[in-house]
């Protein structure tokens, strides 16, 4: 039961994945995108992990698609102004793309596949024993972090600031 | 015992569904009733007895009037637009406990369609994914005045869900859980948290008329600016989901807003009535308690719209960056600190 759900469900995330590119409209990739990470969310609650769930529904569905969405709807990109890729910006995106096949098929081949991945504990998704894990073993890297997001917040103002000698 | 599973919460989900959808199809003839009532005059009373049967007349306009799809916009997305708008609004209800766990025939049968341990954030959810409704159905409109209602709905909401997170947070300093069933019963009696949360309770409250595009906050649907906002394209039932949506919305975070801070199902004397009435009516009266103060939140919705004038755009977003999430963060801040205090005593 529990795998034929995740098959559904890991077929749907990568058809979802493959037609953000493959679309021609630019916000009809962005909803396929929200769409796919509704499926990672699905996988998330698969896997026991109530609170990463929900924050990938908050934060990714809820919040940094929407303002992809917002900034999309600006720019109002047409048919006409899409069509300027010339031949070497193709070839360049091929190569690209190439060695992103290669890294990740010899990261696939460079994996122990006999090695099953075991769970320390089951419950290990709930906010309560998450908040604790995060406090107490994890400290250091969970705080480093807030730091780090807190001067990309800064920098972002810092960047929309127009005059930044009148300030 | 699978099978009963299903069949009861397949009961309670109509049962939820039928009475949202009265509620939010009365509130249209509520809305129409108080504005005469504070403008001085009659409202509507020529459809049934006192104008009762107003809803189901607008219902069939609704039905009747043409669907217009302008030219040159993508079909698809202007048909998901209202429908999204109308899902997002409905699936709010689930995790709201509707009453304490009515005795049936020797078992426990549970008033809340699930008690998942992130309730709150679950609410959270899918207020931010309420938007997605009306951007998808402003751009797919494929009109300036649509599009520019959409962007506003989109950095309204989400602006507004910042400060709203941020009390929330302040609240579950004091809970001590995610779930809103616990928090529910926490509140036994009348040890409410609004006593321990006003001004969290106060931001909140702003912050619900943000997400609800309700007066003072409606300026995705300003029609002095924007001819009718996201909607200007739609007609017929279309135009009929966004409003209905809308009246929805206003129901489901009065039933939060009970829960969270004026103690949902719980009152008073609770015990009292509950040891006359029964394990079956007991917690039946609860639930009718909890409709009362939704109804209660509902007119003040409604009273705001009637009073308050519509905001500037400036100012919407000064208030929300600028007011609310300071005093969010210092309602933190305290709250941390009695908490800590309490503690050491």
């Amino acid at each position: 039961m529990s795998i034929s759900l995740f098959y559904l469900v890991a077929l749907l995330s990568i058809f979802f994945a493959l037609m953000v590119i493959f679309s021609k409209n630019p916000v009809h990739s962005v909803l396929y995108l929200i769409v796919t990470f509704f499926t990672f969310t699905i996988h998330y609650i698969l896997l026991n992990a109530q609170f990463l769930a929900i924050v990938n529904f908050i934060v990714y569905m809820g919040a940094i698609m929407v303002l992809f969405l917002f900034v999309l709807m600006l720019l109002n990109l047409n048919e006409s102004s899409t069509e300027y890729r010339s031949n070497i910006m193709k070839m360049v995106g091929l190569i690209a793309g190439m060695c992103l096949v290669i890294t990740l098929v010899g990261s696939v081949k460079a994996l122990n596949a006999s090695d099953p991945l075991v769970l320390q504990t089951q419950d290990l998704g709930l906010v309560k024993n998450l908040g604790k894990v995060l406090f107490s073993k994890f400290l250091l890297p969970f705080e480093i972090s807030s730091i780090l997001l807190l001067s990309a917040m800064v920098g972002a103002v810092l960047l929309a600031k127009k005059d930044i000698k009148q300030v | 015992m699978e099978l009963a599973f299903i069949i009861e919460k397949f009961i309670l989900i109509t049962v939820i569904f039928l009475i949202t959808l009265t509620i939010a199809a009365y509130s249209t003839l509520a809305e129409r009733k108080i504005a005469g009532f504070l403008q001085d005059r009659v409202g509507p009373n020529r459809a049934g007895p006192g104008g009762m049967f107003q809803p189901l007349a607008d219902g069939l306009k609704m039905f009747f009037k043409e669907e217009i799809i302008p030219a040159e916009s993508s079909t698809t997305l202007f048909i998901l637009g209202p429908s999204l708008a109308l899902l997002t609004a409905l699936i709010g209800s689930a995790v709201i406990p509707w009453g304490e766990s009515v005795q049936i025939a020797g078992t426990l049968v549970s008033l809340q369609v699930t008690d998942i341990n992130v309730g709150i954030l679950y609410i959270f959810g899918v207020v931010s994914l309420g938007v997605y409704g009306i951007m998808i159905g402003g751009w797919a409109s494929n009109n300036k005045f649509s599009l520019m209602g959409a962007i506003r709905a989109a950095s309204q909401s989400i602006s507004y869900e910042i400060p709203m997170g941020l009390s929330i947070i302040a609240l579950l300093m004091t809970t001590n859980t995610l779930s809103m069933k616990e928090i529910a019963e926490q509140q036994h009696g009348i040890n409410w948290n609004i006593f321990y949360q006003p001004l969290g309770f106060l931001i909140f409250l702003v912050c619900s008329f943000a997400e609800t595009n309700r007066t003072p906050f409606d300026l995705p649907e300003c029609e002095t600016e924007l001819v009718g906002g996201y909607h200007t394209e739609y007609s017929g039932f279309k135009m009929g989901a966004f409003m209905f949506s809308e009246y929805i919305n206003m129901f489901v975070s009065s039933a939060v807003m009970s829960t969270l801070y004026f103690g949902g199902y719980n009152y008073p004397g609770m015990d009292w009535v509950n040891s006359m009435a029964g394990p079956l009516f007991g917690p039946l009266v609860g639930m009718a308690v909890l409709i009362l103060k939704i109804f209660a939140f509902i007119f003040f919705f409604m009273w705001v719209r009637w009073t308050v004038p519509r905001f500037r755009y400036d100012q919407l977003m000064n208030l929300g960056w600028k007011v609310l999430i300071p005093l969010a963060i210092a309602n933190i801040v305290i709250t941390g600190i009695v908490i800590t205090i309490i503690d050491k005593l």
